[in-house]
């Protein structure tokens, strides 16, 4: 898949006392991502072109994707389609970055959330509210040893704007 | 356009109060702010400033402080010639209490047509922000070397 014209609209960076490997670890499975991301289970498949998947606590495929970059334990670029009925036609795919740096005795992760088109504030207000919760409690986890609860309500606005393109959410 | 603004929300497994505490006292700010520190008595019309090594880095006005919920303040870069011309910016943070957690918005806006600062203070609070918590969580702030950021308008204090 060519990602050049896939450009950020969403960049979160945050700062953790562990290390890249450590980072590389939680950001790509699901013993990690159980814990810090509301119990939803991530699998990667670590070439290009393998498969990335997130599953819901159910075990039902929540969001869907493929392996763009891999550079353990320094760069991960996969696709990351929620399966919501026609989600990808109308928005088109949505690509998500983790960039890590050793940062002094910190680690400095970067998420960056691209597309390849103009998406509206209302669509994009999903990820600007879940990335800094997901975020925040995968640092706690991996310098406290326990993820934070972060009841998050649904998002509302991103759901109104997506069913009013004719994308039908849960 | 849409004008430049800088909002980062942190979740942290502490109170308000405790979040207030650290965002206003100098004491606290030295361990995850590079050693600055913040300097006001925190009431609305007060003049509050950023020093560092006994140099003023940043002034402002205090604009709100609804303790333990909302602090704002005017912003001011004034190490380099360019950035002390600029008007000042806004700074705010809203505490929000969150079941056991404090979610915390800090939104760093209103800067000044083609403001010089608006890469530097976007390196810089995501580190500040991710040492408060560091700190607040486990007792450790974070060292994350200032240098790393590349925030050019700094090189020069930390480099004396």
């Amino acid at each position: 898949m060519n990602i050049d014209n896939f450009k950020p609209a969403i960049i979160y960076t945050i700062y953790i006392a562990s290390t890249p490997e450590k980072v590389w670890e939680a950001l790509t499975t699901a013993e990690f991502s159980r814990k810090y991301f509301s119990g939803f289970a991530v699998e990667t498949e670590l070439r290009v072109g393998g498969a990335f998947v997130a599953r819901a606590p159910d075990g039902s495929v929540h969001i869907s994707g493929e392996v763009i970059e891999c550079d353990p334990p320094k760069k991960l670029t996969v696709t990351f389609n929620v399966n919501w009925p026609a989600l990808v036609e109308k928005l088109g795919p949505t690509l998500v970055t983790y960039e890590i740096e050793q940062t002094g005795d910190a680690v400095k992760l970067t998420l960056l959330q691209s597309h390849d088109r103009p998406l509206s504030d209302d669509i994009l207000s999903g990820g600007r509210q879940g990335w800094p919760a997901i975020l925040s409690s995968l640092k706690s986890l991996l310098e406290t040893g326990n993820a934070l609860v972060v009841q998050m309500e649904p998002p509302q606005r991103m759901l109104a704007a997506l069913n009013e393109l004719g994308i039908k959410t849960p | 356009m849409r004008k430049p603004e800088f909002i980062y929300v942190s979740y942290i497994e502490t109170t308000p109060e405790k979040l207030w505490e650290a965002l206003t006292s100098s004491e606290f700010s030295k361990r995850y702010w590079w050693n600055t520190s913040v300097v006001s008595d925190w009431k609305v019309g007060s003049p509050f400033s950023l020093v560092l090594n006994g140099q003023t880095t940043d002034v402002g006005e205090v604009l709100e402080a609804d303790r333990p919920r909302r602090l704002s303040y005017t912003f001011q870069h004034i190490l380099s010639e360019a950035a002390k011309k600029e008007r000042p910016s806004r700074v705010t943070f809203v505490l929000e209490p969150y079941g056991k957690l404090t979610k915390l918005t800090l939104t760093h806006e209103d800067f000044a047509e083609d403001s010089v600062v608006v890469d530097g203070i976007s390196k810089g609070w995501p580190a500040i922000m991710s040492s408060l918590k560091s700190l607040l969580e486990t007792g450790n702030a974070l060292a994350i070397p200032v240098e790393a950021l590349f925030i050019a308008e700094l090189d020069e204090v930390f480099r004396k």
